[in-house]
């Protein structure tokens, strides 16, 4: 089955509320190299005027990756994991996440294109916090190659 | 957070194009991937297993994209002195970080500023591994 153009401009249904841990934000800043205090040390956070840890950046992969299971579930996507390669990734920020927040992503599939045998495929995955505020936006494309 | 009057160098008037504002060499090995496994949730067995990644025809255990894309953007955060301060961040995966089981793999990250305006900059990211560029347009948009 190759990918389904049909993909294009689906939304998808709000993900279950993700809790943000504490030491969740240690663990991912130890993983990626993120030296900065404001990572580990709740006092430093604070003293950026935060209401605890900030976390890296690209933490924000933690909820699109949620998103991303609801599409690779869909029966009809046509999506071969074992074909498919991470493309490009890009986040808009409204804030930064930090350690308390629950956060919930939103999919919608943006464009299906064809690319030889295969697809690429964009989707974007709101990311609100529980005021319904946005935080970031993920955007990832991916290429999925055609079979053989 | 929102506030631009904290001293950061990024703040700093003089960020003029072509500056080099942080630069740094993280050492990745297979632990290191394994690390990033568990705290991402991605557990692609080619980030950790030889014999799945050989079998899918790549040239060795490859970190997570989004192992060498966190890794890079960090590089920056220490200057910024608060991560609040990053609008916007894209990268290409364009070619693998393949981290040998025995030697690792030395990820180099030089962050120079690209463009300038009254409200933000531009910090343009060179990423590389084994002398090659392995992100394309990797670049941050930062509050100034």
């Amino acid at each position: 089955m190759s990918v389904n153009p049909d993909l294009a401009g689906r939304e998808f249904p709000p993900t279950a509320p993700y809790l943000v841990g504490r030491e969740k934000v240690r663990e991912f800043a130890r993983a990626v190299f993120a030296d900065d205090p404001q990572h580990t040390d709740v006092d430093a956070a604070r003293a950026l005027g935060y209401a605890d840890l900030v976390a890296p950046p690209t933490f924000a992969m933690v909820v699109q990756d949620l998103t991303l299971q609801q599409l690779l579930a869909e029966p009809d996507s046509g999506i071969a994991l074992e074909r498919t390669i991470h493309a490009e990734q890009r986040f808009r920020y409204s804030r930064p996440i930090v350690a308390g927040d629950e956060l919930t992503g939103r999919l919608s599939v943006t464009g299906v294109r064809a690319v030889g045998k295969g697809a690429m495929v964009t989707s974007e995955a709101e990311v609100t916090d529980a005021a319904g505020a946005h935080v970031v936006t993920a955007t990832s494309i991916l290429l999925i190659g055609g079979e053989e | 957070m929102t506030d631009t009057s904290t001293g950061s160098v990024a703040g700093s008037a003089e960020l003029a194009v072509g500056d080099v504002v942080a630069e740094r060499t993280v050492h990745l090995t297979r632990e290191s991937l394994v690390r990033y496994a568990g705290a991402s949730g991605d557990f692609n067995p080619i980030h950790y297993r030889d014999d799945v990644a050989a079998r899918v025809g790549l040239p060795g255990v490859l970190a997570h994209g989004m192992l060498t894309m966190g890794l890079s953007v960090e590089t920056i955060v220490p200057w910024l002195g608060d991560a609040g301060r990053i609008l916007e961040y894209g990268v290409r995966f364009t070619r693998p970080v393949v981290v040998d089981a025995e030697q690792g793999a030395d990820v180099t990250v030089r962050a120079v500023v690209g463009a300038v305006d009254d409200e933000t900059a531009r910090i343009d990211l060179t990423v590389q591994a084994a002398d090659v560029t392995v992100l394309g347009k990797a670049q941050v948009r930062v509050r100034r």
